[in-house]
């Protein structure tokens, strides 16, 4: 009996099909966590309607250069995205896959465990796009913000500040030997991360020392790099370059350190 | 022909060798258990077959491939169920069967092992849902979906009750019978004794026994225990100087009649119960409710894993 067979696919697709595999069930598991979904997606953007329901921020400010207070306050819900995935979500999943014997026991399937941390880090990044898209549609059609004036500035800075919080992410799970200790220095970082990215008093506003310091971190820098591009400049060399330089900063300890198990 | 080959592995871990210098073969086809006390380097040894770990020295094969270097091909044709892991809480039973099936080129049907290992009613239950016993189920399954050569199972049917662990063991000869060669971990010599065509019994890293069943009680110091109620006292001291006997042990047990009763249970081989029958026969001392019966591979496995110790 001669059956006509397929030629055996290559070593090559059968990975890159477990891959597409691996990440299409991590995206029906990332769909199965409301919590998660919540905090990257609707909660900057809930913030951001919060703060334009107060009359004052709808109000143009001398002090602000005549901007508004909401005006300042998009990019900050932007950033907040990226840090609310990067400090507070991936470092726990990431080091509960390792933990709980997950990497392991793909690593004895022809599957890589690397599909499963590279699916988290590709659903985390496409999660905060969404809450990108979310916060300047809500800014711009309930409070009248402009869109970025500066787009091709503006979509530099938001790449580099979502590859520096996904970074930020892997390099906490790298370091943290389990879950809880993962969550914890997420936690703690996400605190000092949230006042330097400027979402209890816009960076605009810092006094000049402060204003300074802050432009030395990931997301002080990108703060500021946002809002430059969203108000129709280029966004200075020097705040792209601090925030790109800890992405590569935090991409290298996460390699230096990730175990397997 | 061999098709899992472990020659002079070691392995240690912070200068502890927890593999010291372990060799078998385990054949194409056949059920072949890996058994010892807890912290023996089982799973480590395992492990190296399955290619988690880098060997200190010595060479492990699978099918000719080092798992290490050769791990992507290995995979293909491994199957591995580990001794501890999970998976995402929130996968269901039929999301895990479908990814794994995902893997592999010429997938088994999931459905069917589903059905064989009683999953069936569990297909839409989140893993973090599931019982200890539906758990280990589920990773049996998730180790053969790929249809593999060589299937590697560590502690097989810890956490089932004992009607899964007999189905369970009905499958794995099954699967044995449809040409899959079976590694198994285990520390119930139940399941030894039942499933495996040879064991090997490791102790401290190395291999102190390599035998069928039979032939491993065969080799313990103690294959034979004999058991009687002396009708005079006995000395014990004289019963110990007796060829092959491994222990000799009094019990008092309680008898209707005539109140306590001493019975006498000896340790030994073949050899001993000769022995052991003459010395009555000099002394003109009869044994009442005489028993000699083959030591259990429980007893087997106490007296080889104990001589070092």
């Amino acid at each position: 009996m001669s059956v006509p067979t397929a030629p055996a696919p290559s070593p090559g697709s059968v990975r890159s099909g477990a891959s597409a595999a691996v990440l299409r069930s991590e995206a029906r598991l990332f769909r199965r966590e409301p919590a998660v979904l919540f905090w990257i997606i609707a909660f900057p953007s809930l913030l951001l309607t919060i703060l334009g329901l107060v009359p004052s921020f709808r109000e143009a400010d001398e002090a602000l250069g005549g901007r508004r207070g909401i005006d300042l306050y998009v990019p900050v819900a932007v950033v907040l995205s990226v840090l609310v995935a990067g400090a507070q979500t991936m470092p726990g999943v990431l080091t509960g896959y390792r933990e709980r014997g997950i990497l392991r026991r793909l690593s004895t399937t022809p599957a890589s465990p690397k599909s499963l941390l590279a699916a988290q880090i590709v659903l985390h990044g496409a999660a905060i796009l969404l809450s990108v898209l979310l916060a300047l549609t809500i800014g711009r059609l309930a409070f009248g913000v402009a869109l970025p004036e500066q787009p091709a500035g503006y979509v530099l800075a938001i790449v580099l500040t979502v590859l520096a919080g996904l970074a930020l992410g892997a390099a906490v799970s790298a370091l943290s030997r389990t879950t809880k200790i993962a969550q914890t220095v997420g936690t703690i970082a996400f605190f000092p991360m949230m006042f330097t990215a400027g979402v209890y008093a816009p960076v605009q506003v810092m006094p000049e020392l402060l204003r300074d310091i802050v432009g030395l971190t990931p997301f002080g820098a990108a703060s500021q790099a946002l809002g430059q591009a969203a108000a129709g400049d280029w966004p200075s060399w020097s705040h792209l370059g601090v925030t790109g330089l800890w992405a590569v900063l935090l991409v290298g300890a996460a390699v230096r350190w990730f175990r397997w198990e | 022909m061999a098709v899992i080959e472990v020659r002079g592995l070691r392995k240690a871990y912070g200068g502890r060798a927890v593999v010291d210098g372990v060799d078998f073969a385990v054949e194409e086809g056949e059920i072949f258990g890996i058994l010892g006390p807890n912290g023996a380097g089982k799973t480590t040894t395992v492990e190296c077959v399955e290619g988690l770990r880098v060997p200190d020295s010595g060479t492990v094969r699978v099918a000719g491939l080092d798992p290490v270097a050769d791990h992507d091909r290995v995979t293909r044709l491994l199957g591995a169920q580990l001794q501890e892991s999970e998976l995402q809480a929130k996968l269901t039973v039929q999301d895990a069967l479908e990814l794994y099936s995902a893997f592999y080129r010429q997938p088994t049907d999931w459905r069917r092992l589903a059905l064989r290992l009683g999953l069936t009613d569990s297909l839409g239950t989140r893993f973090g849902r599931l019982s200890g016993g539906q758990k280990q189920r589920l990773f049996i399954a998730l180790a053969l979906v790929g249809d593999p050569r060589v299937v590697v199972l560590d502690e097989l049917t810890t956490g089932l009750d004992p009607r899964s662990r007999r189905d369970t063991w009905q499958l794995i000869e099954e699967v044995r019978d449809s040409g899959v060669t079976v590694l198994l971990v285990t520390h119930f010599m139940e399941e030894a004794h039942r499933l495996c065509d040879r064991i090997a019994v490791i102790d401290k890293g190395r291999v102190v026994a390599l035998d069928t069943p039979a032939g491993v009680i065969g080799r313990a110091a103690s294959s034979t225990v004999i058991s009687f109620t002396p009708s005079s006292p006995l000395d014990e001291r004289e019963l110990a100087e007796l060829p092959g006997v491994a222990s000799v042990v009094t019990s008092v047990v309680a008898s209707g009649q005539e109140g306590a009763d001493r019975r006498l249970v000896v340790n030994g081989t073949d050899e001993t119960v000769t022995a052991v029958l003459s010395l009555l026969a000099r002394h003109r001392i009869t044994a009442g409710r005489l028993r000699v019966v083959d030591a259990t591979l429980d007893e087997a496995f106490l007296d080889l894993t104990a001589q070092e110790a």
